[in-house]
């Protein structure tokens, strides 16, 4: 099997054990960038000699017997929203286009420290806003399942990397489903930690009370391992939970479900959802109760109000947020004839490099916020995240974990939803409420929707700091999959 | 609820520091209307003694040590500034003329 194909845990053994170098296995990815990018648009930036200088660093230090973690000479694609010393890093906009941070993020350090190999920075939705990766500044990327088709958003470019063997492994963020969404509509493993698990130091920011860093795989396993390599407390993120990440890697090797308790999310069906979903979405409830799981059907009835909720929290948070793009320190500035006052160059910096999205959000969080709204937007959106928080704590009083699909269709067309806001935050539906309540959630793969042979992901959550639950029912279906299919998912891919 | 008409979009965009053009306006403000009609369904709601939620976790404030550690360096800290003037940050001029 060539390097590309190989899973991050067998790269991984390949270069420990001095089978493969760090330095073949870089270049084998390289190659296929090279060869496939071109049409998948999965990678804003990268740079062959600075990679491949990453993996000659770990050999040298495997040659001298230093011992690295499981992933050391792995290749990762790093969504460009992570800042990062050595790369431009431009959250997907124009405001930041060639911005060389000067400090790296607390995942990108531990990536480093864990000695996996980045290959580059991937496309996005602008500042991660968005389901479809149509809103960045730098073009669209291509779903390697059909290139008609959009990749998933915000963190559409590390999805495609990964199931267009571009990378075995890739970051992402998750706010609303940024993670999750991606990883359902192309076929791959993609999982929400819980919020605090990941630090958000030099993740710049959408929606600080929601943003989440998370993995994207090829399977379960490969996917516990990043997640481990760069959880776990941070000091320099105030909202990081200082307690130790529960064992991911060994829940997904545990891959088991006998005598778990699985709630069906009674509100995720029905009207606005494609019948080839629920198809797959039933088979694989009826595959955790073949596997020795108790399957409940569980009523969340707040979950109804989660997505007026979101857009109304996301976009307050990020219309404070987005302030710190000012044209005074970093960044873009339009206009400076030394005439026009610092405002006047603020207002018409924006305006020339926020794309429609980011202005949509942060005129609806500014409106959100304002006096005489305050409380009947914002304040009863609040008030509605408690209630959602306080469906899920019932709900894991009855059930280990809750299942639904993790997006009402799959893949759509490029251009269909694009000027559509309301159609666009629909692809979020399922994935909104553990953003809200900050518990754990990850999306598998579940087959193939009938009507258009296009991935479903089934998503599995788990309460607040049960991120290896989420690894372990996720190991089991894809396990029991696996054996259905004679491989995974990703195989039935058309070749690129 | 009432619905977001062009003058509440420009005067929104003048708070957000965004300056549109005219057809902008008109095209965000029947966006913004349609977005506002399916977000304010959240009053449907019964939580009038429901306390609000502003984080999903309980959060106290953290504290470290009050020790001098490394930071950024000037050069590290204006590196990506548009303008600069003797170490700092060079911006347009933030006083009116008769100041």
């Amino acid at each position: 099997m060539s390097l590309i194909h190989q899973t991050a845990a067998e790269l991984g053994r390949l270069v420990a054990s001095r089978e493969a170098s760090a330095v073949e296995v870089a270049q084998a990815h390289l190659d296929r960038i090279a060869a496939v990018d071109g049409e998948i648009n999965a990678f804003l930036h990268v740079e062959a000699e600075s990679v491949l200088a990453q993996a000659r660093a770990v050999d040298e230090r495997l040659a001298r017997g230093e011992r690295l973690g499981p992933l050391a000479g792995v290749p990762v694609a790093h969504k460009d929203v992570f800042t990062t010393s050595d790369m431009p890093t431009t959250a997907g906009s124009k405001i930041l286009e060639g911005w060389r941070p000067p400090y790296d993020a607390t995942v990108t350090r531990r990536l480093r420290e864990a000695g996996l190999v980045i290959l580059g920075k991937t496309n996005l939705d602008e500042f991660a806003m968005g389901s479809s990766t149509e809103n960045s500044a730098y073009g669209v990327t291509r779903n390697p399942w059909d290139r008609s088709r959009i990749p998933g958003g915000s963190s559409g470019g590390s999805s495609a990397a990964v199931s267009a063997y571009e990378a075995p492994l890739s970051t992402g963020t998750d706010t609303g489903g940024s993670i999750r969404q991606p990883a359902a509509v192309t076929g791959i493993v993609g999982m929400k930690p819980t919020y605090g698990g990941s630090s958000r130091y030099g993740l710049i920011a959408f929606a600080s009370s929601l943003d989440t860093p998370g993995p994207f795989a090829r399977n379960v396993l490969d996917a516990a391992l990043l997640q481990e390599a760069f959880s776990g407390h941070d000091p320099l993120d105030s909202t990081s939970i200082d307690a130790a990440v529960p064992p991911l890697v060994e829940a997904a090797r545990q891959a088991d479900v006998a005598g778990l308790r699985v709630g069906v999310v009674k509100e995720f069906g029905g009207e606005g959802y494609q019948a080839g979903v629920l198809a797959r979405f039933h088979e694989a409830v009826e595959l955790l109760e073949s596997l020795g799981a108790k399957v409940v059907e569980i009523s969340c009835p707040s979950f109804a109000y989660a997505l007026p909720a979101y857009y109304l929290i996301a976009p307050s948070e990020c219309s404070s947020n987005l302030a710190r793009f000012d044209a005074m320190r970093y960044g873009l500035r339009v206009g400076d004839d030394g005439t026009r006052s610092a405002e006047e160059v603020m207002a018409l910096t924006r305006a020339a490099g926020f794309g429609p999205e980011v202005k949509r959000r942060i005129m609806l969080g500014t409106y959100a916020l304002s006096s005489g709204y305050y409380d009947a937007y914002y304040g009863q959106a609040q008030k509605v995240r408690t209630l959602i928080m306080r469906d899920f704590e019932a709900a894991f009083h009855q059930v280990d974990v809750l299942v639904s699909p993790t997006t009402p269709t799959t893949a759509f067309p490029i251009g269909e939803r694009a000027d559509d806001p309301m159609a666009m935050y629909l692809a979020d539906l399922c994935t909104i409420p553990s953003n809200l309540a900050g518990n754990a959630a990850i999306s598998v793969p579940c087959g193939l929707a009938d009507e258009d042979g296009l991935p479903v992901g089934l998503q599995i959550m788990a309460p607040v700091l049960g991120d290896d639950r989420c690894y372990r029912v996720g190991a089991a279906v894809e396990k029991a999959y696996e054996s259905r299919w004679g491989g995974p998912l990703l195989a039935k891919a058309p070749a690129l | 609820m009432s619905a977001i008409t062009r003058d509440e979009v420009a005067h929104l965009a003048r708070l957000s520091r965004l300056a549109l053009a005219d057809d902008e306006l008109d095209h965000f403000a029947a966006q913004l209307d349609q977005i506002v009609g399916a977000v304010a369904r959240v009053s449907e709601v019964a939580a009038g003694d429901i306390p609000p939620s502003s984080h999903a976790l309980p959060l106290t404030n953290v504290f470290r040590p009050d020790e001098v550690r490394p930071g950024l360096t000037p050069e590290g800290a204006l590196s990506g500034a548009p303008a600069v003037e003797e170490d700092r940050f060079r911006v347009p001029r933030i006083l009116g003329e008769e100041a």
